[in-house]
């Protein structure tokens, strides 16, 4: 048994890397899509637009991931947690629907063109709502009865829930203005900054809100955080918060175009192990752990044989993609 | 607008809605993908400015069928567990793997390639940008063989077992993917995929033609087309025949709901031609039969006995009519996609190829009739599986989600209404682009993309691709 509980928590680490890089990834290109209001100006939009146009793709597709490794590996809570968020997730999937089109639709039409940038709007800012309440759907606890969702189809509807949609809009938002910093020149980063500035505030006000509202959800929580000797493990965290909020906000005052999506991204992280270390070792908290929705052992062996090849393979063409086409995106240089 | 319909049957509708929509796409995308690989391929090798003229030309339509599929894909992804949590929890542990490395070895070859092969022709040059477009092409067929394997395995399963929780477990991975129908069905499902393109390319081509006869991208596609639907339409009915066969071994009762055989027949079945199934009374009405026909196709012998429906018991009937139709508007496409082969043939072999009006209109009308028999074959094996998920094993009424009905149906309205709105304007653009014929100096998608990395100027990264025809 010890060789299946040790496959167990490295496939549990499998799929909170997948669903990291998807959140980070498609994060910042969901930010992009709920700041896009705030840029009014075609020229900005194209710009916008082009910065991810080539790699959106490839971003969404670690959701996929996530979905279809967690029916692989866990696929007991894959079947209890997909129905008790049925709600968020149909809406979190029309959502996509809308943003990924609008990428290439918007080129094709002159006269709806604006219609597709509502699209790329209102399907971002849903799906990215949708992701945060379900995010806190899960941490509030799911109601299972043997092997199904014994809830309803409104439970994930709470004030927490809420609390939790609107801060990963803020946090992706934060991540969207980042990324145009690093990507863009003159008037459009200026505001990029500006808006960095104030959603980076919001964003410490967002981590703060839920990081206080968390322990109150379940006692387990405050335990996990709070009792002796956990604390000296957990005490860390909020430490090193503090310390990249400092460098980022250096980052920003000194104007370094590189260093601010970097460290939003270590601020992701870091808000991210906080919610490992609350959950582990429950997979849907407080009724289900790892090892009882895990699938059997030569399904997790025969998966794991593929992954470790092909996730290194992946990271490394996608940098490469990414490397294509670094540096500044400029308004107006196609080859036409 | 469902009123009466319980929760199976708004999540089996919601089911065939999307994956309907979905399908059309990757069909589409697999094909197109192997079709700008041969293009650009052909530019390199010719140095042709036409065939780089055609590849941006359908670069362009590939990218919006691309994002399209992508979008309804990711829908796909989780329906299993939202609307059919039952399902992926007894299925997980095989049905997962299979999907897992369907994403781990195509999904992310696409995605990561197709940026480049969009955008970064300028960036990386011609003979690395065609890596990237052979990697995009190589992916969506990778994509086929997991996901085939992954169906086929819920038509046929083969190297399971089941565990005490009462999930079904892998015994014998190789067994279990390469399961008795997967071969049949990933080989009839590419071609189909091949021939579809090649109509949709076809009928552009023959569209242009009949305005132009001396366009000379036109030509080129429409001959390029016109090939792949003489050699490929007779191969696709030998594999298709091939394909009823396995399935008249592994899944008979589907095979009686497709030729409509309420009767077992112990010296010689007909084929019924057309008719109307009826379930309630157990026979077809209004029947136009070829006596012994049938037999003869699925024995090879015209007294062969032939076992029906009532053989089955009736709870495990699938619904015959729709699978008996569907399966009749497949076959009927597949052989009016072979005539159009043939008749291009004769054209070509006449020399009137650019010039016959007739054969170019028949090529527009079968335009979309790739499409067509890619769902009305799709309809014809899922629903043929019908009542069950895992063939025999595990019935359709036990896989569903414990959601109540007012749940799925708004959502199924709500995946009508958008999908209506969103890939309605989608087919506009795709339609759009093709009625403008290929030019000379065809733009790539989405011409105000800068083409400038840094360090290269846009005026080398041009010379390059000048230097390089």
């Amino acid at each position: 048994m010890s060789i299946a509980i040790d496959l167990t928590t490295i496939w549990a680490f499998i799929i909170a890397f997948a669903v990291f890089v998807y959140v980070v990834m498609d994060g910042f290109d969901l930010g992009l899509g709920i700041l896009f209001p705030l840029f009014p100006q075609k020229t900005d939009r194209d710009v916008i637009m082009n910065t991810v146009a080539p790699v959106w793709d490839g971003n969404e597709t670690w959701l996929v991931l996530g979905g279809g490794g967690m029916m692989a590996a866990f696929p007991l809570a894959y079947a209890v947690l997909m129905p008790a968020l049925y709600t968020p997730m149909i809406a979190m999937l029309l959502g996509l629907v809308f943003r990924g089109v609008a990428f290439e639709f918007r080129w094709r039409t002159q006269k709806a063109r604006n219609k597709w940038d509502i699209a790329f709007t209102g399907g971002s800012l849903l799906a990215t709502v949708a992701q945060g309440i379900a995010l806190g759907a899960i941490l509030q606890g799911i109601h299972v009865e043997g092997r199904h969702y014994a809830g309803g189809w409104w439970d994930w509807l709470t004030p927490f829930s809420i609390l939790t949609g609107v801060s990963l809009v803020i946090g992706y938002a934060l991540l969207g203005a980042t990324w145009l910093v690093l990507k863009t020149e003159g008037g459009l980063r200026e505001r990029a900054y500006v808006l960095s500035w104030v959603l980076l505030i919001a964003m410490l006000g967002a981590i703060g809100a839920v990081s206080i509202a968390t322990p109150f959800l379940a006692v387990q929580y405050t335990q996990r955080w709070f009792a002796w000797p956990n604390i000296i493990l957990t005490a860390p965290v909020p430490i090193a918060v503090a310390a990249v909020t400092a460098l980022l906000l250096r980052a920003l005052s000194n104007r370094n175009d590189v260093q601010p999506f970097f460290l939003s991204l270590a601020l992701f992280a870091l808000s991210y192990a906080g919610l490992g270390i609350s959950m582990y070792p429950y997979i849907v908290p407080q009724s289900i752990t790892i090892w009882q929705a895990a699938a059997p052992e030569n399904s997790q062996i025969f998966m794991l044989f593929g992954v470790s090849i092909l996730i290194p393979l992946i990271l490394g063409y996608t940098a490469w993609a990414y490397w294509v086409f670094r540096g500044k995106v400029r308004p107006g240089h196609g080859y036409h | 607008m469902f009123e009466g319909w319980d929760a199976v049957a708004l999540a089996r509708a919601q089911f065939a809605f999307t994956m309907s929509f979905h399908i059309v796409f990757p069909a589409f995308s697999i094909g197109l993908a192997s079709y700008l690989a041969v293009l650009e391929a052909l530019w390199l090798i010719t140095r042709r400015e036409v065939y780089i003229n055609l590849f941006k030309y359908w670069l362009k339509i590939f990218a919006v069928a691309f994002g399209m599929g992508v979008v309804s894909g990711i829908v796909m992804s989780y329906q299993f567990g939202t609307n059919w949590s039952a399902f992926a929890d007894k299925t997980g542990p095989v049905i997962g793997p299979l999907m897992a490395y369907e994403v781990l070895t195509a999904f992310f070859l696409e995605a990561g390639f197709l940026g480049v092969m969009l955008f970064g022709l300028e960036r990386v040059g011609p003979r690395l940008h065609f890596v990237a477009t052979l990697m995009v092409a190589i992916g969506t067929l990778i994509s086929a063989f997991w996901i085939l394997s992954a169906n086929s395995w819920m038509q046929t399963p083969a190297g399971h077992a089941i565990n005490a929780d009462g999930q079904f477990v892998a015994a014998d991975w190789l067994k279990l993917i390469f399961n008795p129908s997967f071969p049949y069905r990933l080989v009839h499902m590419v071609l189909a995929a091949y021939l579809t393109t090649s109509l949709v390319v076809g009928a552009v081509g023959a569209w242009h033609l009949l305005r132009d006869q001396h366009l000379a991208g036109p030509r080129v596609m429409f001959s390029m087309a016109m090939w792949m639907a003489t050699l490929v339409a007779p191969l696709q009915i030998l594999a298709g025949d091939q394909h009823g066969l396995n399935t008249l071994e592994h899944q008979p009762a589907k095979v009686m709901a497709m030729e409509g055989h309420f009767q077992s027949h112990p010296n010689g079945a007909p084929l019924v031609l057309f008719g109307w199934p009826d379930e309630r009374d157990a026979k077809v009405k209004y029947a136009i039969e070829v006596p012994k026909l049938s037999s003869l196709i699925l024995k090879h012998s015209l007294d062969a006995p032939l076992a029906g429906l009532d053989t089955v018991p009736r709870e495990n009937w699938p619904p015959v009519p729709i699978t008996f139709w569907a399966f009749r508007v497949m076959v009927g496409l597949g052989f009016l996609i072979m005539g159009l082969g043939l008749l291009s043939l004769l054209m070509r072999v006449r020399g009137m190829m650019y010039q016959s009006a007739l054969l170019h209109r028949f090529a527009v009308a079968m335009g979309p009739a790739g499409f067509i028999a890619v769902l009305a074959g799709w309809i014809t094996t899922e629903t043929g599986r019908q009542p069950f998920t895992v063939y025999g094993l595990l019935r359709t009424a036990d896989s569903v989600s414990p959601l109540a009905a007012p749940a799925v149906g708004s959502s199924l309205i709500a995946f009508i209404i958008v999908y209506f709105a969103v890939f309605t304007a989608g087919v506009i653009y795709i339609l759009r682009l093709m009625a403008q014929p290929p030019q000379p100096g065809e733009r790539g998608p989405a011409t105000d993309l800068p083409a400038r990395a840094a360090g290269i100027t846009p005026a080398a990264g041009a010379a390059a691709v000048e230097g390089a025809r």
